[in-house]
């Protein structure tokens, strides 16, 4: 006699990944943080992007660097000369940060510095176009950047990551005019899966397009802690 | 590879329920729901399954994955539609954005098949005929 029975359970894969993003967005709204996810491929201009953001707005805004995409400690030593917290996680070989991994940094941040004088975190992710996007870690908004020399199909052939984004940053614009690359290829092609999204060219190079990247970030803490403070209240 | 990740959280899950049974339950299936428009590869999530259930209460359990395709509203021509991913996501016809997702985005562990095992007064008698 074999009998079988049905149990429902009806409960995302990601339940418990989605709960520890909750759980970390609650203590940045406690601090008044506003968390920006930083996701790309390798190679895409990460690090350089945050050096730069780091060397224009660290005297405007108190920034912590949570620093996921570390291949050795080099990186962070880049981040580190700008006099900001830089706090590496160790994700071992894994593909992406998970909520899990960033509620270790915010932990560190919390233990070594008063979290509330912070006004950003900048979370850096694994350079992967793929699995970083299915997994929240708690930010405000995601940050996707492709470079020009990735080519304008990616957001086609890898639509979660840029239908997720908030903002995209096209980086190394300054080879443009050097490729037989169509901007406004890449451009539609985003739209296409993505019309809201704000899209800024920039080149970390020459300059071009940062000070729009800045202006977009300004405005995340202003709307951000306006928010936060509402729900305080 | 991130199934790695997920296949765990789909463990913890099914174990959670497990413990929670009054009755000891022998799980025989697993029925799972993914979207296509996700970064989940089925293939690679039976593969994951497989290896990390090795030698524990889930060996050999049947893990039944349902594919859900990707499936859009267009709000300008008031229809539903397939785009073709990789290829075309903005409606066929209008070629407005694809913003509106009805299907294909999800994961999710839908629900479990499990017998139960009354025997735990046969076991005793076993061990009573070992000694």
């Amino acid at each position: 006699m074999h009998q079988t029975f049905d149990a429902a359970i009806e409960l995302n894969l990601l339940h418990a990944n989605q709960e520890g993003a909750d759980y970390n967005r609650e203590h940045f709204n406690e601090w008044g943080i506003t968390c920006l996810n930083i996701m790309s491929s390798p190679g895409a201009g990460k690090t350089v992007l945050l050096e730069q953001t780091l060397a224009a707005l660290k005297d405007k805004l108190n920034i912590a660097v949570i620093e996921g995409d570390m291949t050795t400690e080099l990186d962070a030593d880049r981040l580190r000369k700008y006099n900001v917290p830089v706090i590496p996680i160790n994700t071992g070989r894994s593909c992406h940060l998970d909520s899990k991994m960033v509620a270790g940094g915010i932990h560190t941040l919390a233990h070594q510095y008063n979290p509330s004088d912070f006004d950003l975190v900048l979370v850096e992710n694994v350079g992967n176009l793929v699995c970083p996007a299915e997994f929240e870690v708690g930010e405000h908004a995601k940050v996707a950047l492709l470079s020009v020399t990735e080519g304008e199909d990616k957001p086609l052939k890898y639509p979660v990551m840029f239908q997720e984004a908030d903002c995209l940053l096209i980086t190394k614009i300054d080879l443009a005019p050097y490729l037989d690359i169509d901007l406004d290829r890449i451009t539609a092609n985003v739209r296409q899966i993505n019309p809201k999204v704000k899209i800024i060219s920039v080149s970390a190079k020459t300059s071009e397009g940062l000070k729009q990247w800045f202006a977009w970030i300004s405005d995340r803490v202003i709307e951000n802690s306006t928010k936060q403070i509402a729900t305080q209240v | 590879m991130h199934e790695t990740d997920m296949t765990k959280a789909l463990i913890l899950t099914v174990k959670d329920w497990y413990h929670s049974q009054p009755e000891k339950a022998k799980i025989e299936k697993i029925h799972l729901i993914v979207g296509q428009f996700t970064c989940v590869e089925p293939v690679s999530l039976q593969f994951a399954f497989e290896v990390q259930t090795r030698n524990t209460f889930l060996e050999g359990v049947e893990l039944a994955i349902q594919d859900i395709p990707l499936i859009a509203f267009c709000h300008s021509c008031q229809q539903e539609y397939k785009p073709e991913i990789g290829l075309q996501y903005s409606c066929p016809d209008c070629k407005s954005p694809m913003e509106d997702i009805r299907s294909g985005r999800e994961l999710k562990i839908d629900r479990l098949e499990y017998s139960l095992t009354n025997n735990c007064s046969t076991e005793g008698q076993f061990a009573t005929n070992d000694n």
